[in-house]
């Protein structure tokens, strides 16, 4: 059994506003080994992107809160720790990359001043140091001719290169955990491909784990080894990225799958999950999925289904995942 | 890796060429604004005068051979090759002491806005970012600054003084000057903190005090250029102002608005005293103005064509 860098535990991230409790995340848990890739997926509103931001203790407070749970990081609660402690780990031990790679950059330095912050705030060398090393993490992340793009600010870059410029940052203090928030969201698809095949290649050398949040399964299918499915703030399904989509026991699980276009597919129709993610004032009060799932029962509308072991390392939550045949 | 190399390189050559800095762009259309550019060559000079301006006097502008050799033959000149601006009732050559007076107004304008600058910019800065209970403190402060009309202010600081002086007005202004500033650096700062690049900042590892001076502050230079500009004008005339009612510099200090205070005795009988140094401020303020307008319009993203 590897070590494990990251263990979330009933986290429980709310958000107080006038009109009420979001529960943005209510009782998640998971983890991440060393060198492992989790994938989060979930629709916009799952809760997957406050979980990230969570564990990066970026949740705006006020409003938001970490009401319950734990975040052990290398075993260690860093939500007991001070700001001031959480400093020294965020950025050199943890560090994250951004959905938005057109405004992650800060428009009036260079890029290599950027990275360089990074590397000046943790690692302790000085200015020209840090650039020469700046240089050579550009060079990692594929960037041509490094020594004259250390010197252009980020408008002279494509959306691709200023992801890539986004990830050498990340990895400068050489992380033992990234957190990549929907790195490749915002690119085209074959910039897409490039950043994740990147990702991949750098996990590799540097044997980082990497919490790779998204909505896409696409992505996941390409880079995860873990998956979990996140639906209204809550994990619904958890297993290894081939279980996943060879045997998904959860009906949303099936449902986002069988929503992804196929070559094979003579139906020509899309098979979409009927409405939107309920609203967080008025989650139902059973199972969250209930009122669109096409499965559901009256003990679905009723009683919340648990977190469930279904196979060895496979969990789900569904009071019906027994009866359900979703394979495809 | 090599293959996703070239495959980028075709990518990024593109935009390249056309791309230049926002101060190189902004410099740009700054340069096709005429009346910004009017207002650029007006500032120039003034503060060439003011830098020259032991070269360019003719006379020391606090001679007054009336009051030394008694030669009361030189006092009141009207303008003649030697007194271009002529002389005021103590002989003093009116040319220099309006060639002085340009030091005396920038000098006025400069420390004002950097005093200015160094309360509101913490201030507008901490409020901003913080919000809660520090910005309503902070904003409740500017309000109560900005409910009083400016030179009644200044009047009112300036009596509080024994002494009125020069060196007074820099602190009474410099005091009235901060809200104004501090106010749209609040504005801009909350709007920034909010970018995803000081999120990532953040997630960096940066503390607050960083975030603030090395990351959000470089961003919003922007308008605090064009309120610092605008802002030395309005010292000046306010300076001009509170010289004139006998608040502000004392002679013999070579103030325009002490000047027009001198003069105005002499209005019917010897009018050019007051027209010069009039005229003086008149330039000063409408080249300021000018080019911070101007500015203005070229900093503003919203203004962009």
């Amino acid at each position: 059994m590897s070590e494990k860098i990251l263990e979330v535990n009933n986290l429980k991230t709310h958000f107080f506003i006038n009109k009420g409790v979001v529960k943005a995340v209510d009782g998640v848990s998971f983890s991440i080994n060393k060198g492992e890739t989790l994938g989060i997926v979930g629709e916009s509103g799952s809760g997957k992107s406050v979980t990230s931001s969570s564990v990066m203790r970026l949740i705006p407070t006020p409003p938001g809160k970490i009401v319950d749970g734990e975040i052990l990081f290398k075993g260690e609660n860093i939500l007991n720790k001070s700001m001031d402690e959480f400093r020294k780990i965020r950025g050199n031990e943890i560090a994250m990359i951004f959905q938005e790679p057109m405004t992650s950059l800060n428009p009036v330095y260079t890029i290599g001043d950027q990275i360089a912050e990074a590397i000046q705030l943790h690692q302790g060398l000085d200015k020209k140091e840090a650039l020469k090393k700046a240089v050579g993490m550009l060079e990692k992340v594929g960037i041509p001719a490094p020594e004259d793009r250390v010197h252009e600010h980020p408008h002279q870059l494509s959306g691709g290169m200023r992801q890539r410029v986004m990830i050498a940052m990340a990895l400068s203090c050489n992380p033992e955990l990234l957190i990549a928030d929907e790195p490749t969201t915002a690119l085209d698809v074959t910039i897409q491909a490039q950043i994740l095949e990147l990702m991949r290649e750098l996990r590799d050398e540097f044997n980082t784990a990497i919490m790779l949040i998204t909505h896409d399964l696409g992505v996941i299918a390409e880079v995860a080894d873990k998956v979990a499915v996140m639906y209204g703030g809550r994990v619904v399904e958890q297993t290894d990225v081939k279980t996943l989509f060879k045997n998904p026991k959860h009906p949303y699980t099936a449902g986002l799958i069988n929503s992804i276009p196929t070559l094979e597919g003579d139906s020509g129709r899309l098979e979409p999950i009927e409405g939107n993610v309920p609203d967080p004032f008025s989650f139902p009060e059973g199972c969250k999925f209930a009122n669109r799932c096409p499965f559901a029962t009256d003990e679905c509308m009723t009683k919340e289904p648990q977190l469930e072991k279904a196979e060895k390392g496979h969990d789900v939550r569904c009071h019906r995942w027994e009866n359900l045949d979703l394979k495809k | 890796m090599s293959s996703v190399n070239t495959e980028i390189e075709e990518n990024i050559n593109l935009p390249e060429a056309k791309v230049e800095s926002p101060w190189k762009d902004a410099w740009r259309r700054l340069k096709k604004n005429k009346m910004a550019m009017i207002g650029l060559v007006i500032m120039v000079a003034v503060v060439i005068v003011a830098v020259f301006a032991p070269f360019i006097a003719p006379h020391d502008p606090f001679y007054s051979p009336v009051m030394e050799d008694g030669r009361t033959e030189l006092s009141l000149i009207g303008p003649t090759w030697n007194y271009p601006f002529g002389t005021d009732r103590l002989g003093r050559d009116l040319f220099s002491r309006v060639v002085y007076g340009t030091r005396i107004s920038l000098m006025v304008g400069i420390i004002t806005q950097m005093i200015a600058l160094s309360i509101g910019i913490p201030l507008g800065a901490l409020a901003g970012y913080y919000g809660g209970w520090v910005d309503e403190i902070i904003s409740y402060l500017i309000n109560v600054f900005l409910a009083f009309p400016f030179i009644l202010f200044a009047i009112a600081i300036m009596s509080v003084f024994q002494d009125p002086g020069i060196d007074k007005v820099f602190i009474a202004l410099g005091i009235i000057s901060w809200p104004g500033l501090a106010r749209i650096v609040r504005g801009q700062v909350m709007a920034l903190k909010e970018e995803e690049y000081i999120e990532a900042a953040k997630s960096l590892g940066a503390n607050d005090a960083r975030i603030i001076f090395l990351h959000v502050i470089p961003n919003c230079l922007a308008p605090i250029i064009v309120t610092v500009t605008l802002g030395v004008a309005g010292a000046i005339l306010a300076e001009a102002g509170l010289s004139f009612l006998g608040l502000g510099a004392q002679p013999p200090t070579p103030s325009w608005g002490l000047m027009l205070s001198t003069g105005r005795a002499y209005l019917r009988s010897n009018p050019y005293m007051m027209w010069f140094p009039g005229l003086a401020i008149m330039i000063t303020i409408l080249g300021l103005n000018l080019f911070g307008d101007g500015l203005r319009d070229v900093l503003d993203p919203k203004m962009k064509d």
